[in-house]
């Protein structure tokens, strides 16, 4: 089976984020990156279905030359080998324009499973999963907690609001989203790390994919969010903040 | 040319959040001056066209089809897409839901679009629609213009608007009867199912302390352990605690678990996506504590410490045992 996951470089999670001087975006200079955690999840249930029923495992990732980064981490884990679309440092694309990328990149490809995270932790539109398998012609499910292979079909469990869950069976090939959280995500070993070296990473500056660049919606203004409530917050040395935060509950919020 | 609101639903039941989606198209439609109609998909739904009949709607559109009767994405997304065209609508708004995030982007990539997602507010800037939705986790927002041509698409947040500003009327029922054929549709959805039932009902604790990422690996979880019982509440936590395995599945706050409106609510390095705070924020007083300043979860607590909370909370149980005597 060729798995093909598609994953994303993100800001690391616990980034303090300033808007940039275009006002539309963030400023990313000085950031450190990692992988999108939903798309670590991904790429392990490939690995783990490759190492199940065999075949290879292809990685996928638009992003500027820092994210080449990120991709050897995953050759790393054990992903056979990867294409990387070239996007110029200052890109931002909406979720149809890069998966309008991924799709043409992935032309010669002809994969038997398309894996990627239900959503990315920095734009989180949640949408380009669902986007490229529209532009691929696949069918598709989202929120994925488990894939059972089948004999040209695949059956999943596909999670929903309040506990309730589904299986949907669908052929091949098809396109997941995956839930984060579904499995145990490896490391890479050192043997790993040293064997991804050697391992084809294929660059595809983006220009050269042709794909018409199409903007229908817009960020226009980026900014920490205010509060709506007021929040008074204690500081000091940790007792005296527990001291007066203690006093308040039990005298203000009365609920000590 | 109106704005039309799919509104949800399954097995004859409204998914709650279309009713805040109602009332957002609708104000949308008085800040723009543009009609508003709603539409119902499904087998056998004539009940609920009826029960939108009632609402201050130009149209009320029952999509019938037997291949509706359960939801697929090929399914519904080639009838949305049917139904946008018929009315010529300019925006087309839905609840954010499991199922919408399942066939709205796929509708809208059909339609040659970009939907925009998760939207928590809006404002009308010179007769144009900007709407707001979080980035980055809920740290940062964004407000957001359509930059091509209609029909544009939305999907709107549970919590962002308020179910029972919904305005009352009266509104004709048409039937759209759409072109769909087995063959359409690729995927076969199966019995929905629950797995086991949940043992602990969070929704009745008064109090509740939750954790999340900061506490960094399951050995710790005693400090926050400590906190509950000195409190005297039930412990709680974030999905990513529960996602590893460190407190089970039915001990988890927010969209994918319980909704909790405690007396009070201690999020201990939790930073507040907003998955987690739509499980939480109604809670009566909400305390946070986070090393990060800016975490989101600070925008809807009462009171706070900034700090780390493995000697924030050991303190705080100490100042806890002290007050209570």
């Amino acid at each position: 089976m060729k798995i093909v996951v598609s994953i994303k470089q993100v800001p690391a999670r616990d980034s303090l984020l300033r808007a940039g001087p275009s006002g539309n975006w963030i400023q990313d200079a000085d950031l450190t990156w990692e992988i999108n955690e939903p798309d670590a999840y991904a790429l392990e249930e490939g690995l783990q279905l490759k190492e199940k029923h065999g075949g290879e495992v292809v990685v996928l990732c638009a992003g500027p030359a820092r994210a080449a980064q990120t991709i050897r981490e995953a050759l790393a884990k054990g992903a056979d080998r990867a294409i990387h679309i070239e996007l110029e440092e200052t890109a931002t694309l909406d979720p149809l324009a890069t998966a309008r990328l991924m799709a043409k990149a992935l032309e010669p490809e002809r994969p038997d499973l398309v894996l990627t995270g239900l959503q990315s932790d920095d734009l989180g539109y949640g949408q380009t999963g669902v986007i490229l398998a529209e532009l691929m012609s696949l069918p598709h499910a989202t929120i994925i907690m488990e894939v059972e292979k089948q004999d040209g079909t695949i059956r999943v469990k596909r999670e929903l609001e309040n506990g309730w869950f589904q299986h949907i069976e669908m052929p091949l090939p098809a396109l997941l989203t995956i839930q984060s959280g579904i499995k145990k995500l490896r490391y890479a070993t050192l043997m790993g790390i040293k064997k991804a070296k050697t391992k084809e990473l294929r660059r595809v500056p983006a220009a050269d994919l042709r794909v018409p660049a199409s903007r229908s919606i817009e960020i226009e203004r980026l900014y920490i969010p205010e509060r709506t409530k007021h929040t008074q917050l204690f500081d000091g040395s940790p007792r005296e903040a527990a001291a007066r935060l203690v006093e308040k509950l039990k005298f203000e919020a009365r609920v000590l | 040319m109106s704005i039309l609101v799919f509104m949800e639903q399954r097995g004859g039941e409204w998914n709650r959040l279309s009713w805040e989606t109602l009332a957002a198209a609708q104000q949308f439609g008085r800040e723009l001056n543009l009609p508003v109609s709603a539409a119902v998909l499904g087998d056998g739904i004539g009940a609920l066209a009826g029960e939108l009949a009632s609402r201050n709607l130009e149209r009320v559109w029952a999509v019938e089809h037997e291949l509706l009767k359960d939801y697929t994405p090929d399914g519904y997304s080639r009838v949305a897409q049917q139904l946008v065209v018929r009315t010529s609508a300019r925006l087309a708004v839905f609840p954010h839901s499991y199922q919408v995030r399942d066939f709205l982007p796929k509708l809208a990539t059909v339609m040659e679009r970009v939907a925009v997602s998760d939207v928590v507010g809006h404002r009308v800037d010179q007769g144009a629609l900007v709407l707001v939705r979080q980035l980055f986790q809920g740290k940062m927002n964004a407000d957001i213009r359509f930059a091509g041509e209609p029909p544009w698409f939305a999907s709107i947040q549970a919590g962002a608007y308020r179910a029972d500003a919904v305005e009352a009327g009266s509104a004709p029922v048409e039937i759209f009867a759409p072109q769909l054929s087995a063959l359409d549709i690729r995927t076969r959805p199966l019995e929905l199912f629950r797995e086991a039932q949940r043992a602990v009902d969070l929704s009745a604790a008064e109090t509740i302390v939750s954790v999340g990422r900061g506490i960094k690996e399951a050995d710790n979880l005693p400090i926050v352990r400590e906190l509950a019982e000195a409190l005297g509440a039930e412990l709680a936590a974030s999905r990513p605690i529960c996602d590893a395995g460190w407190l089970p599945m039915e001990r988890q706050v927010g969209s994918s678990g319980q909704t909790v409106a405690p007396k009070m609510y201690v999020a201990v390095g939790i930073s507040g996506a907003i998955q987690h705070l739509v499980g939480m924020k109604g809670s009566k007083t909400i305390v946070a504590i986070n090393k990060d300043p800016e975490a989101p979860i600070f925008e809807v607590a009462d009171y706070g410490i900034v700090g780390d909370l493995f000697q924030v909370v050991p303190a705080l149980v100490e100042e806890i045992k002290k007050a209570r005597g």
